[in-house]
């Protein structure tokens, strides 16, 4: 196999494995502008992450604060809200983003035009974007999309945002619809990597499509798929801008997630330490998925 | 399953035939959804915002009943007194934008540089220890955030927005350009450094250059970070002069009584920078990064 190829397959499989030197210890001069090169980020990650996270956990560190969040209905509605956007927004998007990488793969000029539509969303903004979405469901009392249902099919549509669920779903269509792209374009992108060989070989075997997927492309892009999962999740979890511009919130709270809720603690009920408490009682979930993540690139690295 | 090599019996060509057509419709009918479900809200926001009321809500309309340019007009003009203000935030967002890209890009090339490139630690060292960025949400970090910019002498300053952006833009930015580090021997850099290069020689002649393509990715994908922020923008400024396009439209969304159109012509030029970027770096970012993930 060539060099170049095997770099793809490496590609393919997670980390390049490039061959590597040993490292060697460095010294003088070499050594000093190495450290300097690290200086700027190593001032940045001091003054504005470990500072403030100390700062944030000294802050939310009254276990007075924890009786007060599990005695608050609207916590325990966003707590769970929370837990659904992230499952929900997430697994749908990334499953439908590596299925759309499989239409967007194929070779067709329009295929291609409509991805440069497609990955549209994402590069909105996403205030604009969400306002929008807001606009055109919010009952003021029609929007577009109500407009669409009963031009379609002469009914009247619901009203979005009067009903718990449905505002958070709504939410969670919004989030669907800006972040897929960026994860189709990634997975787009790791099977390409795939060199075409492989799958000439399984054409000789007799593989049908859903083989192919299965045995080729699947265990090919399972690292990318689940590093990037991870991410999107951790993302997820401080995402506050569609509940803040699509639903608002509302019904009285019932749409709320616990980075939202946090922020109304904070200003609108002038508890700055509660809001900090909020937050961080997501970090029962969010730390084993930030460690699984640094965990997972180790181990494509040991595969050096 | 049976194998698909093509046709030996007559009968089973033509399967085959009406098989791939039927895939051809399959996907020419997803590809309308597909459409549909991207350009939707975009529709939405031209359909406001060339209503000349700002109220066609109000009616069954799915098409604008009477499209004008007027408001655009009256932006360029800054005569309506609700979008007065408006180009001063155009401003400060391009200031927070332009510089949470460019220290962005300097400060990750440079780490990732000093660790991937000189090996002064391992790599996985400082992915790890930047991923920690991410251990407490962004969005309750703001809390602690405003007293400490208020111990830094940054209240209300944009420097502070720019500051907690770059913090939460260069994990991510760190990441891809590790992945793409390695997609580069270090032959290049062994060489240069024989013939005598500094290590900033080497960054500037041989890492810059090479890496042009992944640094592009990275510098729009903190471009899109910063405009897509509104938290921070509203939570560490608060005087008028420091409104930013984010917080303008939020107020809109807080006024009931605001006219939309307006609103919906100022989210159509505040999307414009970045897309305009995106697809003008497209091809430039495909070029060296067509293959592998995490593409920014």
């Amino acid at each position: 196999m060539s060099v170049s190829s095997k770099a793809l397959v490496a590609r393919a499989f997670g980390w390049p494995r490039l061959p590597r030197h040993r490292r060697s210890r460095l010294h003088g001069s070499d050594l000093a502008w190495s450290v300097a090169f690290l200086v700027p980020y190593a001032i940045l990650f001091a003054a504005f992450v470990i500072y403030p996270m100390a700062y944030g956990l000294w802050m939310g560190s009254d276990p007075a604060l924890y009786a007060t969040l599990a005695g608050d209905p609207r916590y325990l509605r966003a707590a769970i809200n929370t837990v659904l956007f992230v499952g929900v927004a997430v697994n749908v998007q990334m499953v439908l983003a590596l299925l759309l990488s499989g239409f967007f793969a194929r070779r067709r000029w329009w295929i291609k035009a409509l991805l440069a539509v497609y990955i549209l969303p994402w590069t909105l903004p996403a205030v604009p974007a969400y306002l929008s979405f807001h606009w055109m469901l919010v009952a003021y009392p029609r929007g577009l999309i109500d407009n669409l249902i009963t031009a379609l099919f002469g009914i009247e549509g619901p009203f979005w945002f009067n009903h718990g669920w449905l505002a958070l779903l709504c939410d969670i269509v919004a989030n669907i619809w800006k972040w897929m792209p960026l994860w189709t374009l990634i997975f787009l992108g790791g099977r390409m990597a795939i060199p075409p060989d492989i799958y000439d070989a399984a054409d000789v075997d007799g593989a049908s499509p859903y083989q192919r997927f299965v045995y080729v492309t699947a265990p090919l892009l399972g690292t990318l798929y689940v590093v990037s999962t991870l991410i999107a999740a951790i993302w997820a979890f401080g995402d506050y801008s569609p509940v803040l511009f699509v639903s608002a919130g509302t019904p009285s709270f019932e749409s709320e997630v616990i980075s939202t809720l946090g922020f109304h603690y904070a200003l609108d009920f002038a508890n700055p330490p509660l809001g900090v408490a909020a937050g961080l009682s997501v970090l029962p979930l969010l730390i084993p998925v930030v460690i699984l993540l640094i965990q997972r690139l180790k181990a494509m690295e040991v595969q050096l | 399953m049976t194998g698909t090599v093509p046709g030996i019996r007559p009968d089973r060509r033509a399967r085959i035939r009406r098989r791939r057509i039927l895939i051809e419709a399959a996907s020419l009918a997803l590809g309308a959804i597909l459409l549909i479900w991207s350009l939707i809200p975009v529709y939405n926001m031209f359909l406001v915002a060339l209503d000349p009321t700002g109220h066609n809500e109000f009616t069954y309309d799915i098409w604008p009943s009477h499209p004008t340019l007027g408001v655009f007009a009256d932006l360029w003009n800054a005569d309506e007194e609700d979008v007065r203000d408006i180009w001063p935030a155009f401003g400060n967002s391009i200031f927070i934008g332009v510089m949470v890209t460019a220290f962005t890009v300097l400060i990750s090339s440079l780490a990732s540089f000093a660790v991937g490139r000189m090996r002064l630690a391992r790599d996985r060292t400082l992915s790890g220890v930047a991923l920690l960025s991410y251990a407490i949400p962004a969005s309750t970090l703001i809390i602690p955030f405003l007293r400490i910019m208020h111990i830094y002498g940054l209240t209300d300053n944009l420097w502070a927005v720019i500051a907690a952006e770059v913090t939460f833009a260069t994990p991510y930015a760190i990441l891809i350009l590790q992945y793409y580090g390695r997609l580069i021997p270090s032959e290049f850099d062994d060489a240069a450094r024989i013939d005598g290069a500094s290590a900033l020689q080497v960054y500037r002649h041989i890492y810059v250059p090479l890496m042009a393509p992944a640094l592009a990715a990275v510098g729009t994908y903190a471009l899109l970070f910063a405009w897509n922020d509104y938290f921070y923008q509203y939570m560490l400024l608060f005087s008028e002069r420091h409104t930013t396009v984010a917080m303008a439209l939020e107020q809109f969304f807080d006024d009931d009584d605001a006219p939309w159109n307006y609103m919906m012509a100022i989210a159509i030029l505040y999307s414009l920078p970045p897309i305009a970027i995106f697809y003008g770096l497209r091809r430039f970012m495909a070029s060296g990064l067509t293959a592998g993930g995490l593409k920014g």
